[in-house]
């Protein structure tokens, strides 16, 4: 019933969005979202060294957010600027200088809206393997700092008194931001992956009480999503990216109802 | 290193300086076991500083931090909880440690927050939240347990009540507390050392000591000290009103 490419692209984004879920949460609970669109918008520099270098597109994309993380951490110790505008500098520089070298690329043709906005026609078997295997490490690291990290995201000084080391949970969970972001800029594209990180979540917030049900929610937001972005992206032959972000904005207006029952309620 | 192995941690000589200011200096104190070590002074006299450069939180410090153990239950002055993060009093006592329902309850049950249990921590009032707050640092049996003015926003009877608790605590639990309180007469009553901060340490000693002290005397008035004492002793320094030290 389904072409192949189909089904890869389905299986591509189940394993997205069980990373997206967990990781977005923290994104939107440790006011991250802007941080995540800097750290994407790098990830079209790692996408050229990719194709200049002949690497793998997740591994260079990888390495190169996570670089830009460093150089934003350095920054923010040496300058006076505030953190957005130095998230800014670095968000639209990278993407600049990344568009420029693309520009200096000419033997290789680029599919710039495939890079923006994902294409579900470019997810090849590697690619499953690197989203499968690199999304379940992600998640195995994740499940180890996840007391220190929500901790610190309470209260830093509580975790750094009771002897949580909030500070290696926050280094470790900037480099899982990037690999999430390098596993899922195929499919999202790279002007899109912070939606899918915050949208689910945010949806996920309007209805559950505890940290751990808004994880769960979180990742069964994104995984409608993107069933029901993949299958209108293949109907109506859009790009998948916007497919996947417009489902996971309908479920985000959903669930505001039921924030108005549960205001009802109450009153 | 450690002669006395009833020692939890030990400030030699500390402090802290932010932007060229110091925050406070030249604290030495130690807490020990089944000990209530307590914190006076005024406003911005750097009470919660020296709790923090106890709790090993501030890391660019004057002097030297010895600290001989890891099972610390803190209450810090000012917590907020962003309304981003749904978390409930269930959650917020599992958030450093992973302890049993039983422990929980218990806890939550000797500061009189029980019914509380399931309630968003962001619908609490201030007075609930401090009693969480203590519920939550108690109820992992810590060694040390470091309290930043812990019942601030509770009702009167309650405030009896907790530090009442907080006394039982140190005797049952066998452990040391650090405590920064505005509440002299609990300060006087249950204490078994004091220690009356200005950006230094003005002076220390057993409750009854530091009521007798002049420099008590000009930071929290004569009033206070009249519970216990008349007695006077001479000074090598007195207070400007910027906060100077200067020598008579």
């Amino acid at each position: 019933m389904f072409d192949d490419f189909f089904i890869r692209a389905l299986v591509a984004g189940i394993g997205i969005a069980f990373v997206t879920g967990p990781l977005g949460c923290f994104v939107v609970w440790r006011r991250l979202s802007y941080f995540g669109d800097t750290l994407s918008h790098s990830a079209l520099l790692g996408v050229t060294m990719a194709y200049t270098f002949d690497l793998n597109i997740a591994i260079s994309v990888f390495l190169i957010s996570s670089v830009i993380a460093l150089i934003l951490i350095q920054l923010q110790k040496k300058t006076n600027l505030p953190g957005d505008a130095l998230l800014g500098l670095l968000a639209h520089s990278s993407l600049a200088v990344g568009l420029v070298v693309i520009g200096f690329l000419t033997f290789i043709r680029f599919d710039i809206m495939g890079l923006l906005f994902g294409d579900i026609l470019a997810v090849t078997t590697d690619d499953l393997l690197v989203i499968w295997t690199g999304g379940a490490l992600i998640l195995i690291v994740l499940k180890l700092i996840w007391k220190p990290l929500l901790a610190s995201t309470v209260n830093y000084e509580l975790a750094e008194a009771e002897g949580l080391n909030p500070d290696r949970a926050k280094a470790i969970f900037t480099i899982l931001m990037a690999a999430v972001i390098a596993i899922s800029i195929k499919m999202v594209g790279l002007l899109l992956i912070t939606g899918m990180l915050i949208i689910p979540a945010a949806m996920a917030r309007n209805i559950s009480d505890s940290p751990q049900k808004m994880v769960l929610f979180s990742i069964i937001g994104g995984l409608l999503s993107v069933i029901l972005g993949l299958y209108s992206s293949l109907e109506f032959n859009t790009s998948s990216g916007p497919s996947i972000i417009a489902a996971a904005l309908i479920l985000f207006i959903l669930s505001l109802f039921k924030i108005k029952q549960s205001i009802k309620l109450k009153n | 290193m450690n002669s006395n192995n009833n020692i939890l941690v030990k400030l030699n000589n500390a402090g802290f300086r932010q932007s060229e200011k110091w925050l406070v200096e030249g604290v030495s104190l130690t807490v020990e076991k089944g000990k209530i070590v307590t914190l006076i002074g005024p406003n911005g006299s750097g009470k919660s500083t020296t709790a923090k450069i106890a709790l090993g939180i501030y890391k660019n410090i004057e002097g030297t931090v010895e600290k001989y153990t890891t099972k610390v239950g803190y209450v810090p002055q000012k917590i907020s909880i962003d309304w981003t993060l749904p978390i409930r009093v269930y959650d917020f006592m599992l958030l450093t440690e992973t302890i049993e329902d039983s422990a929980i309850d218990e806890a939550l049950s000797l500061t009189g927050v029980i019914h509380l249990k399931n309630k968003n921590l962001g619908s609490l009032s201030g007075g609930e939240f401090q009693r969480v707050l203590i519920a939550r640092a108690i109820s992992k049996k810590p060694e040390l347990l470091v309290l930043d003015e812990p019942v601030q926003g509770v009702d009167y009877t309650g405030e009896i009540a907790l530090y009442e608790l907080i006394k039982k605590i140190s005797d049952t639990l066998n452990c040391g507390i650090l405590l920064i309180s505005h509440d002299l007469h609990m300060v006087m009553t249950a204490t078994d050392h004091v220690v009356c901060l200005n950006g230094h340490v003005c002076c220390s000693g057993s409750p009854i000591d530091v009521a007798k002290n002049n420099e008590y005397k000009a930071l929290f008035g004569e009033k206070a000290s009249q519970i216990l004492t008349t007695y006077e002793h001479k000074h090598d320094h007195v207070h400007s009103d910027e906060g100077e030290i200067k020598k008579n």
